[in-house]
């Protein structure tokens, strides 16, 4: 179920700009530095709990988010530092929410698994597996029933396409043609269990042709294709064409969470994605054999990304703990 | 050989109907399987098949006659030949509640509504409204209507969905007449998949919707679990409090009649646990509507828990433009001196019943009908209990884990010196409901129990 190998070059860069190629990699290169950034953090204690990292799967949302307008809506399961990054949201806060600080998204009560944008549309940040898409949805329903051409993204993963929730979702989306892209960020293993291991069926799109919805296999470690399906997801779902379904074929290099011992895959199957399907190395490639960027601008970038993650890190160190009387507020609006 | 057609029970909870139509006209041959009236009950209009052959020999139910009991003979069926002119019910078709005992003395939840209109001259000390308002008698399920169509003439944002709520009006008739008046953008029938329909109306109230939430009963809320708790009533929290749930998660709670186990479950004690939630259970219609509304104005998720025995019980309500009740403050239906009975819900029945008998005893006994189960209004009750220095709960629920426990312990913290006896928690008993008429009797709390219970907090 390994993506097939196809190497950056054969990626369609027509209609694509020096200047998009750069915010791809950079927008994908801050996700991976920033999620290094918290492995850290987490392995010095200043992340606790649980901590889902979302290196090596930069370009699914990276390409889904380059199709989105002001007003579009998203929401993920609980491996959601990258959606945050994706859609505009300050990585201090991200930061600062995953070592539960004042400064933090959710003010430090959320954590990880739990952030939330109401200025930038971001919807969470939810832990229990399969529960966004329904409420995906849900915020597709209400662009639809304000009158709108808003268009919601909800993502889950190859575990979550298995629970019946989402079925149930499908057929309402569907009936009632809600303008929401189910997006599968099919990582290939559901923590531990591999998708052959969960699941006979071929593909995991093609569930959704049983609720008559459209939908397409993409390969989410080549951003030019992930960006091209949304954008004819989006332009289907604005025209109130009802929902539509993307099955982005990706990989997760790093473990479940940050205690998985990873007994399930070789290293070699690890490695062999990183060598030869790396997002981030793909779009580096494009920029230099085209001739958009040299290997001094590129070390410019990678330099003040480093500074942005390094700055979100210290943030974080130096928002203090929420004050006790936080504990009590925003039970009840 | 003639054959009497008995009033049929069309529905769990029904004990009388309306002979809406007769179909046929006497003299017709009337063959099985024809149908030759059409009964209208308080959740539906339904059809009534003949079940045997013969001719209409007299109608003693004329169409159009109201308040005909379950069992009572409507007309007699004569074989050809006979001579139907003399025919007449064989037990006075008039005595409906002879005709109909097991409606009336075995089937508990049935005969708890069928004294139910006792509690309505309870006075409730501490009226919700003006004194002099003008009152009209509203049953519950119509409170409960008024209440969202009011709602939702004043707000567009606010939507109903759920299973039967829109053509079929209403599995229980809550919102009959609703899809006429808003149309389908706003009162939504859903697939049965209340997993999936209670996840999107979260999410809608996450986009700026207030949705309400029609559950056919609580029962099959447990699919749905997951979406009330963990995606409605934490979200606020998780966000540190940038968005969060405003809708109403209602329907049917507790015990109908005969229904078995699966459909007769009391949930109040398991969402009265959850912070995040806010949880009402009304009693009267007047508070089932001032409930309701104030319930849909609120910026948290609501669960309303409805009643389906109590739906066609009929209440006086104040007749004004908006009445709402407040969450979190409790009605003394009747004040007493030696006893203080708290309930909600259905268990306001029992509670009411034996605040009579016990009258009748010399024993004075003040009811408070908590109404809302988060927030729950305490000083109300330590109030009563620093006064009366006995206290009584009763609930249909379960034993363990009971509103009653959490009120006994309260009490125990609060008022501990006041206190003359134990407190004695009524609830329903640790079992699985039952189908069968004597057993559901007696698994159920009755009002028997709680005159007992108060009786040995009194040492009478």
């Amino acid at each position: 179920m390994a993506p097939k190998k196809t190497t950056a070059n054969t990626a369609s860069t027509a209609n694509v700009s020096k200047d998009e190629l750069l915010k791809y990699y950079k927008d994908m290169l801050l996700i991976r530095r920033f999620e290094e950034k918290a492995g850290q953090l987490y392995g010095m204690g200043l992340i606790g709990g649980f901590c889902h990292l979302y290196i090596g799967q930069e370009a699914v949302v990276v390409g889904l988010e380059a199709a989105t307008k002001e007003g579009d809506k998203r929401i993920t399961s609980y491996r959601d530092h990258g959606h945050m990054l994706a859609c505009g949201m300050n990585p201090d806060g991200v930061m600062a929410e995953l070592t539960g600080r004042e400064g933090g998204y959710s003010k430090g009560k959320g954590g990880s698994m739990h952030m939330f944008s109401k200025e930038k549309h971001f919807y969470g940040g939810h832990g229990i597996v399969g529960a966004q898409v329904p409420l995906g949805a849900g915020l597709a329903f209400s662009d639809k029933y304000k009158g709108n051409d808003n268009v919601t993204f909800a993502y889950f993963g190859d575990g979550a396409a298995n629970q019946g929730q989402v079925y149930e979702t499908y057929n309402m989306a569907q009936l009632w043609d809600l303008p929401v892209i189910f997006v599968i960020e099919n990582n290939q293993y559901a923590m531990g269990t591999s998708v052959q291991r969960s699941t006979k069926s071929p593909s995991l799109w093609e569930r959704g042709a049983a609720y008559g919805i459209k939908g397409e296999e993409v390969d989410g470690m080549d951003v030019l294709a992930v960006k091209e399906a949304s954008e004819k997801a989006v332009a289907h779902c604005r025209a109130g064409k009802g929902p539509y379904i993307l099955e982005v074929k990706t990989y997760r290099y790093r473990g479940h969470s940050m205690s998985d011992p990873a007994k399930y895959r070789s290293r070699e199957e690890v490695q062999k994605m990183k060598d030869e399907r790396d997002p981030i190395e793909a779009v580096r490639s494009l920029l230099l054999t085209g001739n958009h960027a040299t290997e001094e601008d590129l070390k410019a970038i990678d330099k003040d990304i480093k500074v942005v993650v390094n700055a979100s890190a210290e943030f974080a160190k130096a928002s203090p703990e929420p004050a006790l009387e936080e504990l009590w507020t925003d039970i009840y609006a | 050989m003639a054959i009497e057609l008995l009033m049929p029970a069309l529905s769990p909870t029904m004990e009388e109907g309306t002979l809406a139509k007769w179909l046929v006209k006497e003299g017709d041959t009337v063959k099985s399987g024809d149908i030759i009236a059409e009964i209208e009950t308080d959740k539906a209009t339904m059809e009534f098949e003949a079940v045997d052959e013969g001719i209409m020999g007299k109608i003693l139910v004329a169409e159009g006659t109201e308040g005909v009991k379950v069992n009572a003979a409507i007309a007699i069926l004569v074989e050809e030949g006979e001579d139907a002119s003399n025919l007449s019910a064989s037990e006075p078709a008039a005595a409906p509640a002879a005709a109909a005992p097991a409606a009336v003395e075995d089937a508990p939840a049935a005969s708890v509504p069928a004294k139910a209109a006792a509690p309505i001259v309870s006075k409730a000390v501490e009226p919700d409204y003006p004194e002099g308002t003008e009152m009209k008698s509203t049953t519950v399920r119509e409170a409960i209507r008024d209440a969202m169509s009011e709602e939702m003439r004043a707000d567009e944002n606010v939507f109903l969905m759920g299973e039967e709520v829109g053509e079929y009006q209403g599995a229980y008739k809550i919102s009959q007449g609703m899809l006429d008046e808003f149309g389908a953008k706003r009162v939504i029938d859903t697939p049965i998949t209340e997993h999936g329909f209670a996840g999107i109306a979260t999410g809608a109230s996450f986009g700026g919707l207030r949705p309400i939430v029609e559950f056919m009963t609580f029962n099959f809320a447990l699919q749905a679990i997951d979406h009330l708790i963990n995606s409605a009533a934490k979200t606020l929290y998780m966000s540190g409090g940038q968005m969060g749930a405003p809708m109403v998660f209602r329907g049917a709670n507790g015990a109908a009649a005969r229904v078995g186990a699966q459909h007769s479950h009391c949930f109040a004690a398991w969402y009265a646990q959850i912070p995040g939630l806010k949880v009402a259970m009304p009693y009267s219609a007047a508070d089932a509507k001032g409930l309701m509304k104030t319930a849909i104005r609120d910026n948290n998720p609501v669960i309303f828990l409805e009643n389906e025995i109590l739906y066609g019980k009929s209440f006086d309500v104040p007749v004004l433009d908006d009445f709402t009740i407040p969450f979190g403050k409790a009605r003394i239906w009747r004040e007493g001196s030696d006893v203080t009975i708290v309930s909600f819900g259905i268990g306001m029945t029992y509670a009411l019943e034996a605040a009579d008998k016990l009258a009748e005893e010399g024993i004075s006994a003040e009811v408070i009908d908590l109404r809302t189960l988060r927030p729950i209004d305490y000083d109300t009750v330590l109030t009563s209990v620093m006064k009366t220095n006995r206290c009584v709960t009763v609930e249909e629920g379960f034993p363990v884990g009971a509103i009653g426990n959490h009120l006994s312990a309260t009490i125990m913290e609060r008022a501990f010196d006041y206190l003359d006896a134990p407190v004695i928690n009524c609830t329903g008993k640790d079992v699985p409901m039952p189908y069968a008429a004597n057993l559901e009797k007696h698994a159920l709390i009755t009002t028997d129990e709680v005159v007992a219970a108060v009786k040995a907090v009194t040492y009478r």
